[in-house]
């Protein structure tokens, strides 16, 4: 009764189409926004900003790129740590060397960067299929993290390696760099998060989503159907690889501030996106933010309970955080294999159908 | 939509983690899980276990009671960040991130939010110049001066001249491994030795084409900037290929007893820098054995007392206290603020008679720290494993560093630094009160 | 014959040893994989995981220690004892089949004929729990692991090789101790497929699930032994690399120098665990010896991946792998 469909008529195709054919669910999809958008900076601490939603944000960003790949195209990648540290790589080059580039287009230029080498380690894709793809982009994780860790052109000669962001700023405001305030840096990421949520949405319900679900679903097939899996698969790497970089770009200019290639962009990076994707559902958007929020907040918030509210040594809370984290991950496969989205899509259905279940 | 759930959950956090008033909180941003927890978990008991003793024989410092907190970064980066934005509305007086790779990220935070940050014997070495790091201290020894201390030790086993040797950094391929390259080019330019650098990828646990690589080209010294279980790795490979153990010399972070206990007889020999003392003949472990193991209070097992990493932990923990009974003295107040806590560390001086005084002999050097030079005199001593009694033996005494040569470059460095953020050299003046 | 080319033969030999360790954790990936299709994440954390419990129990720790300690404020370590190396083991071994009847009854069972990359979650879900039970049971700390290998150069070798050829080669012996038993380990491995009743169970399994079931063969108990098998060869990679390093955490990551192994061989071939864990092996040794001057070393890590890539640039499904026939 509550969410229904009942009564909602499409007299148009364009009203059939939208994204959201369901009142409630565009209704739901405004607030959130509304929400996000206007509600939570009012009570915005740096901390919640810091430590939970602008990791949040930029991880959803970084599962959505995978998601798009994984998901919907069907290809295996574990070199997300390495495109991100191409992002974060190619917006250090970029803020130095043009000090007077806007901070929006670095990160967007620091995509693009990551797009090209995404194509690049996607070619293998051409050959190679399932598990044994990882490989490839495996190659990609430990050649790239190495090769940033190598060549001092990248770092700009400091004698570390380490890459520090310069503080930029946007319409006047502090984004990155120290002074930044957590409300801004929020709705910067915000901003991006939107708009790439937006853009991925309408991609995969485009020609091109349809032709990657295609390759996915069975590549022989698709080929024969006529869709060319040269122009599929390497654009489905490349969009992915787009997305991945904005997140390592956003990771280390406004959340981190300096970072190292093989510490912030090590494979464990890889595997966390990876997990974050896997859990939160293959092929859908929902899917990204519902990952991410679980492995990225729910360790934090798992942290304050029992560090800071029952008082646990920091040690044991950690080790039990793993071992909580392992036995849901457990738990929700065992009750819905599908990832967190197909329970949230099974609730929905039933309560469509409420309160009369037949 | 979810947000909601997640501020209630957070506001439950917070509210039971409040600060209460007429305490000195002394946070420690620990790893005791993760690759590198065998080295994260004595230096974090250690640092624990001395501010325990304090609030326990003491009362406190100047009467305040000391708050601990601990926060655990796993050594990762992010883990860092979010440990800093959940402490430093608690009034911290000075953090310690025990991680290269943290300092960096958060010596331009500190700054901002002007909380002083001590990172001991690691971190960013160029921080030493205090008229562009304000708010960062590196006393009393850092990666330059460790570099520098090894090579002048070398100098004195070869008689003064190392023409026509060579020696060989195994370094930990990351931002700490890295550091020692820049000196020990510009000390192999001047002394003549030819240097080599191998890098290891963490964590390490398979060197055995470094290893074949030295001995193909035979250096007469191995120098080892390594961490984790890079350390033990690289001492059992060293044994394996009989590599005297008598050349093979690590940092502070290589000389520790989980490093060599596991390859066993074979680690014989092998020494280190110790930038502090090591073992229980201190009468310090008296007071720490009365009044915090035996009373229950200890943070670890009780059992790990005396050994290095320990051993470092507290002596961070002692330079900590003695800087805040500095401060508590230039204010006249006993519940100091963070701002104060850094002028205390600004004026830190440490004599031979006060660490006799802290049941703390010949444990650490005498220095003092001003607004130009934050970073002591960068002595250190070398350490020697006995593998039969299973202990470290000092088989020098405090070596100086060419502060010349590391004053320059960390000139150089800092300037560039400050030249890049747009900071103005310059002395910080006392915080009012 | 010159210098150099005696560095290079020692450099292959030791990758060949090298190989032979990066196999021994590839194989409990094949055995698992051959079995249930399954590709075990967990399986660096379960030769961590026993190589902690095998080190517990010889220096009779008490598990849980800590968490009790934190709960209840006692403060108990050790129960004073020290087990001999052997019962350690055979107890260790109790608790991987334990481990394995359970991940059967608690996780498998619910998630037959799921798609792979379901069962590949699962694994993931599996590692993280392991990882946090290990670290709660034994605590974090680095672990010395002694069961008697010897170690360190073969002084006979060099000695032998130096009045043979004028150069003394470098042999580790503990790599020798490893390519023994990996060989013993793959010898009896294939007996027991060939000639035993449940190695045929095993091979009918993991010809074709449903054909197994047919004709009587619980698929049940032969997962419970295939992860009982897999948790056996955790156990001897997790000795054999505990043994050089010590037992800690970077233990689990051992499993990262296995998958170009696994790539390279075939996910579903014993004989190419092997013989990829050797190419990788020699590989990357010789690429780190020939190119070091130029490249600048460290270049194991990626080499490995390199190499298995342009490798199955040619045979997309590995060198031992079944064909792969696609069809609409």
């Amino acid at each position: 009764m509550i969410y229904r469909e009942a009564g909602d008529y499409k007299l148009t195709y364009g009203a059939d189409a939208q994204t959201f054919p369901i009142k409630g669910d565009r209704w739901a999809y405004w607030l959130a926004l509304a929400f996000a958008a206007a509600v939570v900076p009012l009570f915005l601490t740096d901390y919640l900003a810091f430590a939970l939603l602008v990791p949040f944000l930029i991880y959803v960003i970084a599962a959505l790129g995978l998601n798009l790949l994984l998901g919907y195209c069907g290809q295996l990648s574990l070199g997300t740590g390495g495109f991100m540290a191409v992002g974060a790589y190619a917006a250090f080059k970029l803020m130095t060397a043009f000090p007077g580039l806007n901070i929006v287009f670095v990160i967007i230029l620091a995509g693009l960067v990551t797009a090209a080498v995404g194509v690049l380690f996607g070619l293998p894709s051409l050959r190679i299929k399932g598990f044994y793809l990882a490989v490839a982009t495996l190659a990609a994780q430990f050649f790239l993290v190495w090769l940033f860790t190598r060549a001092p052109w990248f770092f700009n000669y400091s004698p570390t390696g380490m890459i520090t962001a310069p503080t930029r700023t946007l319409f006047g405001v502090p984004i990155t760099g120290p002074s930044a305030s957590g409300v801004s840096v929020y709705l910067f990421c915000l901003g991006f998060v939107v708009v790439l949520a937006w853009l991925a949405r309408n991609l995969t319900r485009g020609s091109l989503g349809r032709s990657w679900m295609a390759i996915r679903d069975m590549d022989i097939a698709a080929e024969i159907i006529g869709v060319n899996p040269l122009r599929a698969k390497l654009s489905a790497f490349a969009i992915s690889s787009f997305y991945v970089g904005i997140a390592g770009a956003l990771l280390f200019t406004v959340a981190l501030g300096a970072a190292e290639a093989s510490e912030a962009f090590g494979i464990d990076k890889s595997f966390l996106v990876l997990f974050m994707v896997i859990i939160g559902g293959l092929g859908s958007i929902l899917g990204a933010f519902i990952g991410a929020a679980f492995l990225i907040i729910g360790p934090v918030l798992l942290k304050l309970l029992l560090v800071n509210n029952l008082g646990w040594p920091t040690d044991l809370a950690a080790h039990v955080e793993v071992m909580i984290i392992g036995t849901l991950i457990l738990v929700f496969l065992i009750a819905e294999p599908h990832g967190l989205t197909a329970l949230w899509r099974t609730l929905k259905e039933k309560l469509r159908l409420w309160p009369f279940p037949y | 939509m979810k947000t909601t759930h997640f501020a209630a959950a957070l506001a439950v956090g917070m509210t039971a983690a409040a600060p209460a008033l007429a305490e000195l909180h002394f946070p420690s941003l620990s790893y005791r899980t993760g690759p590198f927890a065998p080295g994260g978990i004595p230096f974090a008991d250690g640092y624990s276990d001395y501010l325990t003793l304090i609030n326990e024989r003491d009362g406190g410092i100047g009467g305040v009671r000391i708050r601990q907190s601990e926060c655990e970064t796993a050594y990762n980066t992010e883990r860092g960040v979010e440990c800093y934005q959940g402490l430093r509305g608690e009034d911290p007086l000075v953090l310690q991130p025990l991680s290269t790779g943290i300092t960096y990220q958060l010596i331009p935070r500190t700054m901002q939010d002007q909380i002083p940050m001590h990172t001991m014997g690691y971190g960013r070495t160029s921080a030493v110049n205090g008229e562009v790091f304000n708010w960062t201290f590196n006393y009393p020894a850092n990666y330059w001066d460790g570099a520098s201390v090894i090579i002048n030790y070398l100098l004195e086993e070869n008689d003064g001249s190392l023409d026509d040797k060579k020696i060989a950094l195994l370094y930990h391929n990351s931002a700490f491994g890295r550091e020692p390259i820049p000196t020990l080019t510009r000390l192999s330019e001047r002394e003549g030795f030819e240097l080599l650098t191998i890098g290891v990828d963490s964590p390490g646990q398979q060197q055995s084409s470094q290893w074949l690589q030295i001995r193909r080209e035979r250096p007469d010294y191995v120098i080892m900037w390594g961490w984790g279980v890079m350390n033990s790795t690289a001492i059992q490979e060293a044994a394996n290929i009989r590599f005297p153990m008598e050349n093979f010399i690590g940092v502070w972070w290589s000389g520790s007893e989980q490093d060599v206990i596991p390859v066993g007889a074979g680690a014989h020999g092998y020494k280190a820098l110790a930038m502090h003392g090591t073992g229980r003949d201190y009468p310090v472990y008296d007071d720490l054995q009365t009044y915090v193991v035996d009373r229950g209070l200890a943070a670890g097992t009780g059992g790990e007392l005396g050994t290095v990493n320990y051993s470092r932990g507290m002596y961070a923990a002692m330079l900590a206290v003695e800087a805040a009974k500095v401060a508590q003295e230039i204010h006249g107040v006993g519940q100091i603020t963070p701002a104060m806590m850094r002028d205390g560390m600004a004026n830190l001086v440490i004599t031979e008679e006060l660490m006799e005084s802290l049941g703390l002999p010949g444990f650490g050097p005498a220095f003092e720290v001003d607004c130009t030079n934050h970073g002591g005199t960068g002595a250190a001593m070398i350490q020697q494993w006995d593998a039969n009694a299973r202990e470290w033996n000092l088989i020098t005494d405090w070596i100086l560093p060419d502060r010349e040569l590391i004053m320059e470059m960390v000139m150089e460095d800092s300037l560039a630094y400050a030249a890049e953020n747009d900071i103005t050299p310059t002395c910080l003046d006392r915080s009012g009160g | 014959m010159p210098i150099e080319v005696f560095f290079a033969i020692e450099v292959a030999i030791n990758g060949l040893m090298a190989g032979v360790m990066y196999a021994l954790v590839a194989l409990g990936f094949v055995l698992i994989f051959k079995a249930s299709g399954i590709f075990n994440f967990a399986q660096g954390v379960m030769a961590l995981f026993a190589a902690l419990t095998l080190v517990g129990l010889q220096t009779g720790q008490i598990p849980f220690a800590h968490l009790i300690n934190a709960i209840f404020g006692t403060r108990m370590h050790h129960f004073g004892w020290d087990l001999p190396t052997i019962v350690a083991i055979i107890g260790t071994m109790a608790v991987m089949v334990l481990l394995a009847f359970l991940v059967e009854r608690l996780v498998l069972k619910h998630l037959v004929n799921q798609e792979p990359i379901i069962l590949f979650m699962a694994t993931i879900g599996l590692a993280y729990l392991l990882e946090g039970l290990g670290d709660v049971m034994w605590g974090a700390e680095v672990k010395q692991l002694d069961v008697g290998l010897p170690q360190g150069a073969s002084v006979w070798i060099g000695d032998t090789t130096y009045a043979l050829f004028g150069y003394d080669f470098f042999i580790d012996k503990l790599a020798l101790w490893a390519a023994g038993i990996a060989a013993v380990l793959v010898i009896g491995l294939t007996l027991f497929s060939q000639y035993t009743r449940q190695g045929r169970a095993l091979r009918a399994v993991a010809d074709d699930h449903q054909a197994a079931l047919s004709v009587g063969i619980s698929l049940r108990a032969i997962w419970v032994l295939t992860w009982s098998i897999a948790g056996f060869v955790a156990l001897v990679a997790g000795i054999m690399w505990g043994a050089s390093s010590g037992v800690q955490f970077s233990l689990s990551l051992i499993a990262l120098k296995a998958l170009p192994v696994l790539i390279l061989g075939g996910f579903t071939s014993i004989p190419g665990a092997i013989v990829g864990g050797l190419i990788i092996g020699v590989g990357e040794k010789l690429f780190d010896f020939f190119f070091q001057p130029i490249v600048g070393g460290a270049t194991e890590n990626w080499f490995a991946y390199m190499l298995a890539l342009v490798f199955l640039l040619f045979r997309p499904q590995g060198l031992f792998g079944e064909k792969i026939i696609e069809r609409v």
